[in-house]
C-alpha cells in the first residue's frame, strides 16, 4: 500500500495492463501473452543455438584454415518456415482483435468529455436537459456499461490511459478523438497520461471509479448539487478568500469562479486524490498544496498562495465542507 | 600540362618505386594545414568516430544522470526541466549525433579499401560531411550547456514544440541545427551511393560486394530519400515558432498531426539506415571468425534491400494511438509484422555460419555472436508493438525504452564495438588488448541486460516513459533500482572499451596486415594503410579475394600485385555500375579549405538564423557563395577522361 493514501483500493500494481477490468482491455490481454510467450520462446531458442553453436569454438587467436563447408541453407529454410507459424497467427489474432475493439461499439450508455490539460484532466458529463457537471481528475462510470471519451486538447498533446479499462488514445489539439471503456467489476482503477507533455507529464494521473449503476447515480445526483453553502464563521470567512484568492481558476458551482484553468472545486472531498493524482485527498495534504505546490508538482500551474495560518485554516474548513 | 583526351592505363607490378609515386601524389601535407584541408577518406573516416565516440560518452553521463533520478521513487536530484532537457539531448546524442555519425565513420575509412579504389567518389565532399557534422553538434550542444537546451525530447512534438509552450530557444537550436546536420548527411549519402556504384575494383560485380557496402549503400539511399521530410519538418516548425506561420498551430487552421508523419516517414527509415550497415559488420566479420564464408550471402544482401523498402512503409506504428481509422492502421500493423521476415533471415544467416563453421573465440567475435541475441531480443519486442491492440497498451511505456534500447544498443553499439576491436589494426597498425577486450565485453553484456531486461517487466507494470519521477506503490521501485545498477555497470565496460583503445594505442602489438585472416580487401594492404590504398588496382574474380586459394572460388584468380598503376597524378579508375568493368581513369582533387570554409559558413549563417542577425546571416551567405566559388572553380586538371578501354 502507497503512502498518503495513493493507490488505495486498487491493486499492489495499478498500472499493469496484463490485468484487465472491462471488456476492451480483456480482449487485449490474451494477445499481449500470446505475443509475450512466442517472444520468450524464440529468444530462449536462439540464445540456445547460439551457446551451443559458440560452444563448439574455441579461444585462438590464430586464424585456422578456410573451409567452405555446406551450404548452410537449410537453417534459414527452416528458420524461416518455423517463424512463419507464430507470425501468421500473430497477424490474424491482431486483426480479429482491431476489429473488435476499435470503434465505439454500438450500445454505448453514457458519453463523457475529458479535456486534458497541463497537468490535470477536466471531465464532463454532459446532461440531457442542459443539467451536466463538471468534475477533475476522478471520476464515475457505472459497471457493466460502454462508456464513449470524447477527448479535447485545448494546450498539447496528452495520451488518455486507463491500462485495466482501455489501451491509450492521444488527446490532439484541433480534433476530436474518441475511445471508450468499460469495467466489469466495481473497483478503483489508475490512468495516467502517457504521451509526454511537459514538465508536470509525470504528475498527470487520473482515477476512474466504477461502481454499481445505483450507486452511480447516487454519485452523479450529487454531483449535479451546487456547493454546500458555508453554515459556519470560519467556512463562511474561507468563501471570501476562495472568491478572492481561488475563483480566478476554479469554480464553485453556485459561489462563482471561473473555469477551465483548474479543477472545478464543488465537490472537491468527493475525490480521493488532488493535484492530479499526485497526493491523497486529506487536510494536510490540502493545506500543503496550497501553500506550496511548486514543492510537490514544480511546474504546476497553480501558484503558492502565502496565506496567513488562519486564512488557510479557513480555506481549508471550506473546502473540507465540498461534499 | 593538357591531359590526354583517352590513355590506355599502364599495367604493372606493385613495386617499391610505384609506392614512392603514388606517396609522394597522395600524401596529405604534414603540420595543420594538412589537418584542415585533408581528404584523405581514412583521415575523415577516423574524425567521424572519434568524434562519434565522445559523443557517446555524452549521451552516456547524460543516461546516467536520467537513471539517478530513477533509481527510486520521488528524488529530486534532478528538477523537471533538467530532466526533460537530459533525455531530450540523450536522445538527441545518441540517435543523431553518435549511432548514425559512427556508422559513416567506418563506412568511410572502410569503403574504399574494401572496395579496391584509392578514396570515396568526392573527397572534398566526404570532409565537407564531416565538418559541418561536427558544427552541427557543437550546435546542437550549444543551447544545452548554455541552460537553453530542448526539452520536447528528440521526437519533439507540436505543439509542444511550438513557441506558446517552449518559449527558450531550444527549440529553434533543435529545429536549426537538424536542418545543418541534414546537410552533412545527405552528401554523405550521395558521396556514398556514387562510390558504391562507380568507384569497386574492377571486376567486382555488384554481387560481389561484402555485406557492409550493401548495408551502407541501402541507408544511404533511404537517408536520401527521407532526410527531405525532417528537415521541412524542421524548418517549417522554426517557421511556425520564429514567423507565425501556421503548418503545425491547429489556431491557425494546422494539424499536429502533420510534424509526426513528416517526423516518423523520416525516422523510422532512419532507425534501420543506423542498424543495416552495423548488420553489415556482424555479417562481414562474423564469418572471418568462423572460418567460412557468409551463409546465404544472396539472401541477406536481399533482406538489407527488403527490410529498408518495407521499412519505408510502416511509420504510423509510430502513431498507432493518434486517432487514426482502425483500418488505415491495419496496414501499418500488418507491414510492421512482415518486416520481421527480412530480419529473421539475416538471424539464421549468422547462427548458420556459426553452426557451419568452427568459431574462434574473440572479443569482436563475442562482440559479433552476442549482437545475434540481443537483435532477436529487441526484434520479438518490436514484434509485440507491431499488434495494433497490444501496441495501445506498449506504446510510451517503458517496454519500448527497452525494446529501443535493445535494438540501439544491441544492433548499434555491440557491432560498433566488435567492429572497433575487429578494424582496430587496420585503423592504427596495433592489435587491442584480448585480455582487457573479454572483460569489455563480459561487463557490457552482463551491465546491459542487468540494466535493460527487467525493463520489459516495468514497462509491463505500466510506468510511462519520459516522467521524471515516479511514486512508490506501483511495483516500480525496486526494477528501477536493478536497471540503474546494470546501466552503471554497462557504463563501466564501455569505459573499459575507451581505456582499452587508448591503452592500445600506445602499447598495443603492432598489427600485420592480415591479423584475423580475412577474406576482404582492406587485409590486403597494410596496417595502416598508405594514403594511396593499393599500389595496384586490384582486379577482382571473386566475393572472397584473399580466400581464393583456399575456397577454389570461380575459375579465375584476383589479381591483386599487379594491375593498373595510374601514377600520373592522383588517379582512380572508375567502372561500371553492375558488373564493374573498367570506364574511366578519374583525376581526385587535391587537399582543400573549400570543405571546411563552406562548413564554417554554414555554422555562421545557421547561428545567425538562430539569432535572427539579418546583417550577420546575409554575411553567412556571401560567405557560403564565396566557398562554393573556390570549390567549383574549373580546374583543368579535374577534367575527366574519356573511355579508357578502346
Amino acid at each position: 500500500v502507497a503512502v498518503d493514501g495513493l493507490g488505495s483500493g486498487m491493486t499492489a500494481t495499478p498500472l499493469a495492463y496484463l490485468t484487465s477490468a472491462g471488456t476492451r482491455a480483456a480482449a487485449i490481454v490474451p494477445l499481449t501473452c500470446f505475443l509475450g510467450a512466442v517472444s520468450v520462446v524464440v529468444c530462449l531458442i536462439i540464445a540456445m543455438l547460439l551457446w551451443l553453436g559458440i560452444r563448439r569454438g574455441h579461444a585462438d587467436t590464430v586464424a585456422g584454415p578456410v573451409v567452405r563447408g555446406g551450404d548452410g541453407l537449410g537453417w534459414i529454410k527452416w528458420g524461416m518456415a518455423l517463424s512463419a507459424v507464430p507470425l501468421a497467427i500473430g497477424l490474424i489474432w491482431t486483426m480479429a482483435a482491431l476489429g473488435q475493439i476499435v470503434g465505439p461499439p454500438r450500445d454505448i450508455g453514457l458519453t463523457i468529455d475529458v479535456t486534458a490539460r497541463q497537468w490535470w484532466w477536466e471531465v464532463r458529463y454532459p446532461g440531457t436537459s442542459g443539467r451536466g457537471f463538471a468534475t477533475a481528475n476522478e471520476f464515475h462510470i457505472p459497471t457493466g456499461t460502454k462508456v464513449l471519451v470524447r477527448l479535447h486538447g485545448p494546450d498539447v498533446i496528452h495520451s488518455f490511459w486507463v491500462p485495466q479499462l482501455s489501451g491509450k488514445t492521444d488527446v490532439i489539439p484541433g480534433q476530436t478523438n474518441l475511445t471508450w471503456l468499460g469495467a466489469d467489476r466495481p473497483g478503483r482503477y489508475r490512468g495516467q497520461c502517457a504521451e509526454y507533455c511537459g514538465l508536470e507529464h509525470a504528475k498527470m494521473a487520473l482515477e476512474v471509479v466504477a461502481e454499481p449503476p445505483a450507486q452511480f447515480d447516487v454519485w452523479r445526483r450529487a454531483q449535479l448539487r451546487p456547493a454546500a453553502l458555508p453554515v459556519t464563521a470560519d467556512t463562511q470567512h474561507g468563501l471570501a478568500i476562495f472568491r478572492s484568492r481561488c475563483a480566478q481558476c476554479h469554480v464553485l458551482r453556485g459561489f462563482g469562479g471561473r473555469a477551465e484553468i483548474g479543477p472545478d472545486l464543488t465537490h472537491l472531498m468527493s475525490r480521493a486524490t488532488i493535484a492530479a493524482g499526485s497526493l491523497g485527498n486529506s487536510t494536510g495534504n490540502l493545506a500543503g498544496w496550497i501553500e506550496d505546490p511548486q514543492s510537490i508538482k514544480p511546474g504546476a500551474r497553480m501558484p503558492g498562495q502565502q496565506l496567513s495560518g488562519q486564512e488557510l485554516n479557513d480555506v481549508v474548513a471550506l473546502l473540507g465542507t465540498l461534499e | 600540362m593538357t591531359p590526354a583526351a583517352t590513355r590506355t592505363p599502364v599495367i604493372g607490378d606493385d613495386a617499391p618505386e610505384l609506392r614512392a609515386r603514388l606517396l609522394a601524389l597522395w600524401k596529405t601535407a604534414p603540420g595543420w594545414r594538412g589537418w584542415f584541408t585533408t581528404v584523405d577518406h581514412k583521415e575523415i573516416g577516423l574524425r567521424y568516430i572519434v568524434t562519434a565516440f565522445v559523443l557517446l560518452a555524452l549521451g552516456g553521463i547524460e543516461a546516467l544522470a536520467i537513471r539517478l533520478q530513477l533509481a527510486g521513487p520521488d528524488l529530486h536530484l534532478l528538477t523537471p526541466d533538467q530532466y526533460n532537457q537530459l533525455f531530450t539531448m540523450h536522445g538527441i546524442t545518441m540517435i543523431f549525433l553518435f549511432a548514425s555519425p559512427v556508422l559513416s565513420g567506418f563506412s568511410n575509412f572502410l569503403w574504399p579499401l574494401l572496395l579496391g579504389s584509392r578514396d570515396m567518389a568526392f573527397p572534398r565532399l566526404n570532409a565537407f560531411s564531416y565538418w559541418v557534422y561536427l558544427a552541427a553538434a557543437l550546435f546542437l550542444h550549444a543551447g544545452f550547456l548554455t541552460g537553453n537546451g530542448p526539452n520536447d525530447g528528440w521526437f519533439n512534438y507540436v505543439p509542444y514544440a511550438d513557441r506558446a509552450f517552449s518559449p527558450g530557444p531550444g527549440q529553434d537550436f533543435y529545429a536549426l541545427g537538424m536542418v545543418l546536420l541534414g546537410i552533412s548527411t545527405s552528401v554523405g549519402a550521395a558521396n556514398f551511393i556514387v562510390t558504391a556504384f562507380k568507384m569497386r575494383a574492377p571486376g567486382m560485380s555488384i554481387n560481389r560486394m561484402p555485406i557492409l557496402i550493401w548495408g551502407t549503400l541501402t541507408a544511404s539511399v533511404a537517408n536520401l530519400i527521407v532526410i527531405p521530410a525532417v528537415s521541412l519538418a524542421f524548418f517549417l516548425l522554426w517557421m511556425d515558432r520564429q514567423f507565425g506561420t501556421a503548418f503545425f498551430r491547429p489556431v491557425g487552421g494546422g494539424q499536429p498531426l502533420l510534424w509526426q508523419h513528416l517526423f516518423w516517414i523520416f525516422g523510422h527509415p532512419w532507425v534501420y539506415a543506423i542498424v543495416l550497415p552495423a548488420m553489415g559488420m556482424v555479417s562481414d566479420g562474423l564469418p572471418v571468425f568462423c572460418r567460412r564464408p557468409l551463409v546465404g550471402y544472396s539472401l541477406v544482401a536481399l533482406s538489407t534491400v527488403a527490410t529498408m523498402i518495407l521499412g519505408f512503409g510502416v511509420w504510423v506504428h509510430h502513431m498507432f494511438a493518434t486517432g487514426l481509422p482502425g483500418l488505415s492502421l491495419s496496414f501499418f500493423s500488418g507491414a510492421s509484422i512482415v518486416i520481421t521476415v527480412p530480419s529473421a533471415v539475416a538471424v539464421f544467416a549468422w547462427l548458420a555460419t556459426i553452426w557451419a563453421g568452427r568459431p574462434i573465440i574473440t572479443t569482436a567475435f563475442r562482440f559479433f555472436a552476442s549482437m545475434i541475441l540481443l537483435f532477436v531480443i529487441g526484434g520479438v519486442s518490436g514484434f509485440m508493438t507491431a499488434s495494433v491492440p497490444v501496441d495501445w497498451q506498449l506504446t510510451d511505456t517503458y517496454f519500448i525504452v527497452a525494446h529501443l534500447h535493445y535494438v540501439l544498443v544491441g544492433i548499434n553499439v555491440f557491432p560498433v564495438v566488435g567492429a572497433t576491436y575487429f578494424w582496430f589494426p587496420k585503423f592504427t597498425g596495433r592489435m587491442m588488448d584480448e585480455r582487457l577486450g573479454k572483460w569489455n565485453f563480459w561487463t557490457m553484456f552482463l551491465g546491459f541486460n542487468l540494466g535493460f531486461l527487467p525493463m520489459h517487466l516495468t514497462g509491463l507494470l505500466g510506468m510511462p516513459r519520459r516522467i521524471w519521477t515516479y511514486p512508490a506503490g506501483f511495483g516500480w521501485s525496486t526494477l528501477n533500482l536493478v536497471t540503474t545498477i546494470g546501466s552503471f555497470v554497462f557504463a563501466i565496460g564501455v569505459l573499459m572499451f575507451f581505456i582499452n583503445v587508448a591503452k592500445s594505442l600506445k602499447w598495443g602489438v603492432k598489427a600485420p596486415a592480415d591479423p584475423w585472416g580475412g577474406p576482404t580487401l582492406e587485409w590486403a594492404v597494410p596496417s595502416p594503410p598508405e594514403p594511396y590504398n593499393f599500389a595496384v588496382i586490384p582486379t577482382i574474380a571473386s566475393r572472397h579475394p584473399l580466400w581464393e586459394e583456399a575456397l577454389d572460388e570461380g575459375s579465375g584468380r584476383s589479381s591483386l600485385h599487379r594491375g593498373m598503376t595510374l601514377d600520373q597524378g592522383k588517379e582512380v579508375v572508375t567502372t561500371t555500375p553492375m558488373d564493374a568493368e573498367p570506364d574511366r581513369i578519374v583525376e581526385m582533387p587535391q587537399d582543400s579549405w573549400a570543405p571546411i570554409l563552406l562548413a564554417g559558413a554554414l555554422a555562421l549563417l545557421f547561428a545567425a538564423l538562430l539569432f535572427k542577425a539579418w546583417a550577420v546571416a546575409a554575411l553567412g551567405g556571401m560567405l557560403v557563395f564565396g566557398a562554393l566559388l573556390l570549390w567549383l572553380w574549373p580546374q583543368r586538371r579535374l577534367f575527366e577522361r574519356k573511355p579508357a578501354h578502346g
